[in-house]
Order: structure tokens, then C-alpha cells, then sequence
């Protein structure tokens, strides 16, 4: 009874909203300048504080919509007024941008609490203490950026946003940004994930301006009146537009062509990989694709690229999932893949099973990565012990070159770390799709959607869900499972309640999540109509009669994938459980680094190279572009223009031009003009002088000359 | 009664002797003396056409003008002084610094 009311009541939450980026604002600005005389915890409770108040506004907005379901515009300032064009500081409350409110706010505090005994750790391991207070002054920028995404109410204020989370992305990336590889490794990581954005934003950009030519506003609602009103007259321009955001999509959420930032990001703490790239900032693309959906719908060809580039993306990620040994860079793989998934949902236009899925994705990505940092947190802590210990320090080989995230070096984990290791389980069951956790009914969705709209799409999710069980059985399996294969693993410990906790809550979100949108009930799917209303209409008009069937649970397509995740878990058993230990026996010259390569042979090694796509881009990008870049650089830039154009024909020219005024005309002219006109001056006054006698009667006489004359002139004239 | 040209005539010959005087002269003192005659003839001139024309400006200015020479006479009298003191002469051709 008080619930209703207060929810009948409720609007004046929506008043609220800004506060969703101002809470974090506040804790990044605390923790900037008084972090250095706070103690990690006092940080560390800031960080999370404006992280879960941030949540609890989020929270409130969705109480507001569940009495107010079409949702409000909350003017907070404007930002740029020139002419005609007024760009305001507005929020977008409905129930697309609350949804993703929550998923930030409650992931990422979640992640915000994790990383507070993380980063604990890991200051020390890596060296350097002082770093926890940038840790979190990033951490709650993100936050600040992702809202202001999220809440944007026109296409600009998205791109702050959007350009603000990549920046936090390039600080957390390179966060230790004097390791890595060869001392630079992870500061390249950083640079390539900017740059890679920087061609997707370049996409987003070209598509902003064309908005602005054709709609003459950013508004998203102005932009959507148009485009009804108006019908098909902005097609052409709309085909544009959507191709064009298709690249800053690809960019953002690491789709085919644009993806190769990601695994690389992998550099960056893992509560960074947990939040930044994978639950949240890369799902921006997806979000940005929903909430420009009556663009889309308006060209099925662009959803058809769009969709495509998903499924494509979707699988090619998880078949190279299957070759990496870096229990990060299989979660980063695999997260590319499921974000196949979801674009090729909201390009099927099937944007509610897209939003369904990221978030669920959201939480059992999160609980991955979340667990696969406890899980190198553990070993750390093993390698540290064994470091203390003199007479195991003796046994092991190089403890330096050790690498706590080469799943090689794991194995037999499940009893040394049992909560990790059951979290971690829920989160790969949720994700390889059994039923009936989170993966399952959002990724049925978006296949059930796909085997009705586009066959070939359907085919490629299908078998990427093939793969995906695969590599997260193999995942499990390596890490978990069998005898440990080294000696830091076997000293491995399970971490602390401020980490647990959060995967613990996690792991319920992943078990549970998927219930937000049951078959039949569709709570989600009701939730976000108010927001997607095109959608409905629009899969009627592409499907025709089998319309019916539209958003409808389909056993056949959820048995089907079950089945083949519960052959590809069990394929992964038989190889992992019953070849690995058989293969460890032989002597090293011998034996593969991995027993599916005695099956597939070269192919394995294809998928662990990333079928040379970084190298295929180096040689077919980078090197002619670098080559380009010298050429224009040293040749054009250099010669060309500096020394030919600029040295000889400005300087030169110049030089001509100022020796010809100098002597021509400024001797020649100007200064004999004035001379001759002090000559003249002089050689008048040489005469005149001659009438200065100094002597008084001569002066008296003309005085009395000139009397004469002025009185003759009087008299007689 | 005296035509007043007569008294004009006088005036006349009385400024042209100044005049000369002035201009041929070269004792300080006697220059002076001539300015002084030149003066005096103007004077006579107001004071017979005054009486002439039955009016009093032209005895008025007479008065001004007596003014006035007298404070000539103190100024240019403490000039000759000051002069002879530097040149030992009134010779007022050894003033002739000003030459261009």
C-alpha cells in the first residue's frame, strides 16, 4: 500500500538524476585532492561510496518509471548556444537509460568494493603503493563518463561521454604503464586501444555531423519526430549515418574490423578488465545502436551490415578464444564474441534480446574476470610465499619469468581456492549458455530472434555458442582441475572478503539474472517497450506472418544450443581431463603446449597467433601508413614543402621583394624626396640669413619700411 | 587762429626728424631722444585734431601715451645703464650678436 503510493508519486525522483554523475564526480574530486593524506581505506571508502550512491540514485529513477513508464527529460544546464543551435546539458530518463544506469551503477560498485582489496594487493606486488589513490580517481571518472553516456538526451553529450570513458579506458589500460613487455608493453596497449578508438570516434563524428545536415538538431527525440513525420525522404542520409555509427560501434565495442584493442587492454588491473572492457564501456556501441533504433529500422540493408559484422564478430572471436593461454585474454576473446552476440541482436533489430543479453553479460563477464583476478591474486600470493621460503625458492626455476596469468602454469586451483572456484563456475556455466542461468535465456533470445530474421546470423551464433562452451570448459579445466603444474600454483590461497563478497553477489546476479525476462512473462521486454516502441512494429513488418512467433521462447533453437554446449563442455572434458594428464607425462622436447594441438595440429597454432590479424593489420595498415607517414614527413613535409617551398619560394621571394623596396624605392624614392627637401629647406635659409644683420637701425628701417608699405596699401589701394 | 594743417605739418617734420634720427643714429641716448620726438609729434597730432573736432578721446590718449613713455624712459634708461656696464659704450652697433 505505501509502495504503490510512494510509486504513484514518485516523479519527483526524476528531479534526482544528475546526481547519478555528480556522487562520483564528488568522490573523484576528494579522493584527487585529499587522497594523499587519506589512508587506503579512507580512499577506498570514497571511491565506493560514490560509487553505490550513484547506484542508489539509479535505483530511485527506476522506482520513478515503474509509476511513470514513458520517462522524463531533466534539464540540468545549457552547454552550447550558437544560432539556431542549442545544445543543452539534459538527462534522459526512460527505461532503456535507467536500465543501463543500473548495470553501471551496480556492476561497477560491485567492482568499486572488489577493487579496494585488489588493488591492495597489487600496488605492493607491482611496487608502488601510491598509485591506489589514481587507481580509484580513475575508477570513479569512469563512472562520471559512462553516466553522462547513458543519461545523454542528444547525440553530442553522448560523445562526452563516449569520448570520456575511452579516455579512462587509455589511463587504466597503461595504469602500469612502466611494465609490460620490454618495460613499454603496457603503454603501447594503451596507445593502441586510443588510436583504435580514435577511427571508430572518427565514424561517430562524421555520423554526428551528418545528423546535424539532416535534422539540423542532436536531439534524439527532435531527431525521431523527424524521421516519423518525414518517413522514407531521409533514407539515403540515414544509410549513411548508420554505417558511419556502425564504425564508431566497431570501435567502441570491439567488433570486426576494430576489435584488436581489446585483447591488448587485458594490461590494464583486472577490476579495469572487469568493468571498463567488459561489463560496461564496451556495451556502449550496443547501447548506442538501441537508442538510435528508429534510425536503424528505417534501412534493413544497414541492419543486415550491422548484424552481420556481429555473427561474424561473434564467432571469429571465440574460435581464437579456443588457442590462448592467458586466462585474461580467453575472457577478452570471449567478451568480443558476446558482443558479436548483442550487435548482431539490435542489428537484427531485435534490441530488446540485445539489451537482455548485455545485461546478463555484465554480470557473469564481470564474475569472470573478477574471479579470474582472484584467481591470479591467489597465485601471486603463492609466488610471494614461495620468494619467503628459502628452501622452495631452491626448487623452482627463474621465479622471475613466472606468469601468474598462463593457465599452463594453473591446474588443481578448485581445492586450494574453492570459493573462486565455484564462482567461477556459475559465471562460465551463465556464459557457455546451460540452463538456467543468465546466458542462457538472454543468448536463446538473440538466437531464437536470429533463426527467424536471418538464417546466416543464426548459423554463425550458433556455432560461436559451440565454441564458447568449448573454451570455457578448456578454461575450467586448465585452471581448476588436474594436478597443479607449478609450484607457485600449488602454494596458491584464497583471497580475502572484500573480494570474495562482491563475486559471491555477482554469482547470484549470474544465476538469477536471466529471470529479469523470462519466456512468456518478457518483464524486461515490457520494461524497455515504453523506450524501444519501434521495435514491435518494425520485426511485424520484416517477418510478416512469422510474426507470431517473434519474442517467443523456440525449444528447437534451445535445444539445440544446449546440446551443443553440453557436447562442447563434454568434448572439453575428454581432451582436458583425459589427454592433458596423459600428454604432461611425456618428456618436454616432446610433448605440445596444449592437447588439442595434437588433434588439429597447424590450425591450433593459427587460432593462438589470433589468425595473424595484428600482424596481417601491421603489414597491410601500419607499415604503409608509417611508410606513408615518413614519406609525407621527410619528402613532402620536409623537402618539398619546408625546404623548397617555404626555404626558397617564401623566404627567397621575400628576401627579392625587401632588397627591392630597401634600396629601389626606399633609398631611391623616400629618403632623396626628403633629402632634396632639406636641401631646398637649407639653401633658403642660407639666403635668409643675409637679412640678420644684428644690427638695430636695420631692423628698425624694415620695421618702418613695412609701416610705409602697410599704410600705402591702407591709403591708396 | 592756426589752421590745424599747420599743427599736422609740425608733427610731420617733428616724426621724420625722430624717424631719421632713429634709424641714423648711433648713440644710444640720442635714439632714445628721437623715439621720445616721435612720440611728441604723434601727441601733437591727437591733441590739434582733438581741439579741431571739439572732442576730448584725442587729449585722453595724449595722456596715455605720456604714460606709457615714461615707463619707456625708466625701462629703456636702466637698458642703456646695464649695457654701458658690459660694453663700456652705448654705441648700439656693438649689439649685434644676433647676426644670422
Amino acid at each position: 500500500m505505501w509502495f504503490s503510493e510512494t510509486v504513484a508519486n514518485s516523479t519527483q525522483f526524476f528531479s534526482l538524476v544528475p546526481w547519478v554523475v555528480f556522487f562520483p564526480l564528488i568522490g573523484l574530486l576528494v579522493n584527487l585532492i585529499f587522497g594523499g593524506r587519506m589512508s587506503e581505506k579512507a580512499i577506498g571508502i570514497t571511491a565506493c561510496g560514490a560509487a553505490g550512491l550513484s547506484l542508489l540514485i539509479s535505483v530511485l529513477q527506476a522506482v520513478s518509471l515503474l509509476g511513470h513508464p514513458g520517462g522524463m527529460v531533466v534539464y540540468l544546464a545549457d552547454w552550447i548556444v550558437v544560432g539556431d543551435l542549442a545544445i543543452q546539458w539534459a538527462f534522459q530518463v526512460d527505461t532503456l537509460s535507467v536500465t543501463m544506469m543500473l548495470v553501471v551503477a551496480g556492476v561497477g560498485t560491485l567492482i568499486h568494493i572488489y577493487a579496494v582489496g585488489y588493488m591492495h594487493e597489487d600496488v605492493r606486488h607491482n611496487g608502488d603503493p601510491t598509485r591506489y589513490q589514481r587507481f580509484f580517481v580513475f575508477f570513479n571518472l569512469f563512472i562520471v563518463a559512462m553516466m553522462i553516456l547513458v543519461s545523454a538526451d542528444n547525440y553530442l553529450m553522448l560523445f562526452v561521454g563516449w569520448e570520456g570513458v575511452g579516455l579512462c579506458s587509455y589511463l587504466l589500460i597503461g595504469f602500469w604503464y612502466d611494465k609490460g613487455k620490454d618495460g613499454i608493453g603496457n603503454a603501447l596497449a594503451g596507445k593502441k586501444a586510443f588510436i583504435t578508438n580514435r577511427i571508430g570516434d572518427f565514424g561517430f563524428l562524421i555520423a554526428a555531423f551528418m545528423i546535424y545536415v539532416a535534422f539540423r538538431t542532436f536531439n534524439f527525440h527532435q531527431i525521431f519526430e523527424q524521421i516519423q513525420q518525414a518517413g522514407s525522404s531521409f533514407t539515403p542520409a540515414i544509410f549513411a549515418i548508420t554505417l558511419f555509427m556502425l564504425l564508431g560501434v566497431a570501435g567502441k565495442s570491439a567488433q570486426i574490423p576494430l576489435y584488436v584493442w581489446l585483447p591488448d587492454a587485458m594490461a590494464g588491473p583486472t577490476p579495469v578488465s572487469a568493468l571498463i572492457h567488459a561489463a560496461t564501456m564496451v556495451t556502449a556501441g550496443v547501447y548506442l545502436i538501441a537508442r538510435s533504433h528508429p534510425l536503424y529500422v528505417q534501412v534493413p540493408e544497414a541492419q543486415n551490415i550491422v548484424a552481420l559484422v556481429g555473427g561474424a564478430t561473434a564467432l571469429f572471436a571465440a574460435t581464437i578464444a579456443v588457442g590462448q593461454f592467458d586466462i585474461k585474454k580467453v575472457l577478452a576473446y570471449s567478451t568480443i564474441s558476446q558482443l558479436g552476440f548483442m550487435t548482431a541482436a539490435v542489428g537484427m533489430g531485435a534490441f530488446t534480446a540485445g539489451m537482455f543479453h548485455l545485461v546478463t553479460h555484465s554480470f557473469f563477464k564481470a564474475l569472470l574476470f573478477l574471479s579470474a583476478g582472484s584467481v591470479i591474486q591467489g597465485i601471486e600470493a603463492g609466488l610471494h610465499h614461495i620468494e619467503h621460503d628459502p628452501r622452495l625458492k631452491k626448487k623452482m626455476v627463474k621465479p622471475h619469468d613466472f606468469d601468474p596469468q598462463d593457465m599452463r602454469n594453473m591446474g588443481g586451483l578448485r581445492k586450494r581456492m574453492p570459493i573462486t572456484f565455484w564462482v567461477y563456475l556459475i559465471g562460465a556455466l551463465a556464459l557457455a549458455g546451460i540452463a538456467p542461468l543468465a546466458g542462457f535465456w538472454s543468448k536463446d533470445e538473440i538466437l531464437a530472434e536470429a533463426k527467424l530474421i536471418s538464417p546466416t546470423v543464426y548459423g554463425l551464433l550458433t556455432i560461436a555458442a559451440f565454441f564458447t562452451a568449448f573454451y570455457m570448459g578448456r578454461q575450467i579445466l586448465m585452471v581448476f582441475f588436474g594436478e597443479s603444474r607449478a609450484e607457485p600454483t600449488a602454494h596458491a590461497r584464497e583471497n580475502p572478503p572484500v573480494i570474495t563478497i562482491p563475486l559471491m553477489i555477482l554469482a547470484g546476479l549470474s544465476l538469477l539474472g536471466g529471470f529479469i525476462n523470462l519466456p512468456v512473462i518478457h518483464t524486461f521486454t515490457h520494461w524497455l517497450e515504453h523506450t524501444l516502441t519501434i521495435e514491435e512494429a518494425m520485426i511485424n513488418f520484416r517477418l510478416g506472418e512469422a510474426a507470431e512467433a517473434s519474442g517467443q521462447f523456440n525449444p528447437m533453437v534451445a535445444g539445440i544450443s544446449t546440446g551443443l554446449a553440453l557436447f562442447a563442455i563434454l568434448l572439453a572434458w575428454w581432451i582436458y581431463m583425459q589427454r592433458y594428464p596423459a600428454m604432461l607425462k611425456l618428456p618436454p622436447k616432446q610433448r605440445s603446449d596444449d592437447p588439442l594441438k595434437t588433434f588439429i595440429g597447424p590450425l591450433f597454432s593459427a587460432l593462438e597467433n589470433k589468425w595473424w590479424v595484428d600482424e596481417l593489420y601491421q603489414t597491410l595498415v601500419i607499415t604503409p601508413y608509417n611508410l606513408l607517414a615518413r614519406y609525407l614527413a621527410q619528402v613532402i613535409d620536409g623537402r618539398f614543402w619546408h625546404d623548397w617551398v617555404h626555404d626558397v619560394l617564401i623566404v627567397g621571394g621575400f628576401r627579392f621583394f625587401t632588397r627591392l623596396l630597401s634600396i629601389q624605392f626606399d633609398l631611391g624614392v623616400i629618403d632623396s624626396t626628403a633629402n632634396s627637401l632639406a636641401d631646398l629647406a637649407k639653401s633658403l635659409a642660407q639666403q635668409m640669413r643675409q637679412l640678420q644683420t644684428g644690427y638695430v637701425r636695420s631692423y628698425a628701417l624694415w620695421v618702418f619700411l613695412g609701416v610705409v608699405v602697410i599704410l600705402g596699401y591702407l591709403i591708396f589701394w | 587762429m592756426i589752421p590745424v594743417s599747420y599743427y599736422i605739418g609740425l608733427s610731420a617734420i617733428l616724426f621724420t626728424i625722430g624717424a631719421l634720427g632713429v634709424l641714423i643714429r648711433r648713440n644710444a641716448i640720442i635714439i632714445f631722444m628721437s623715439v621720445e620726438l616721435m612720440l611728441n609729434a604723434a601727441n601733437l597730432a591727437f591733441v590739434a585734431f582733438a581741439r579741431a573736432f571739439g572732442m576730448m578721446e584725442g587729449q585722453i590718449f595724449v595722456f596715455f601715451v605720456m604714460a606709457v613713455a615714461a615707463a619707456e624712459v625708466a625701462v629703456g634708461l636702466a637698458l642703456i645703464v646695464t649695457i654701458f656696464h658690459t660694453k663700456q659704450s652705448i654705441d648700439v652697433d656693438q649689439m649685434h650678436s644676433l647676426k644670422g
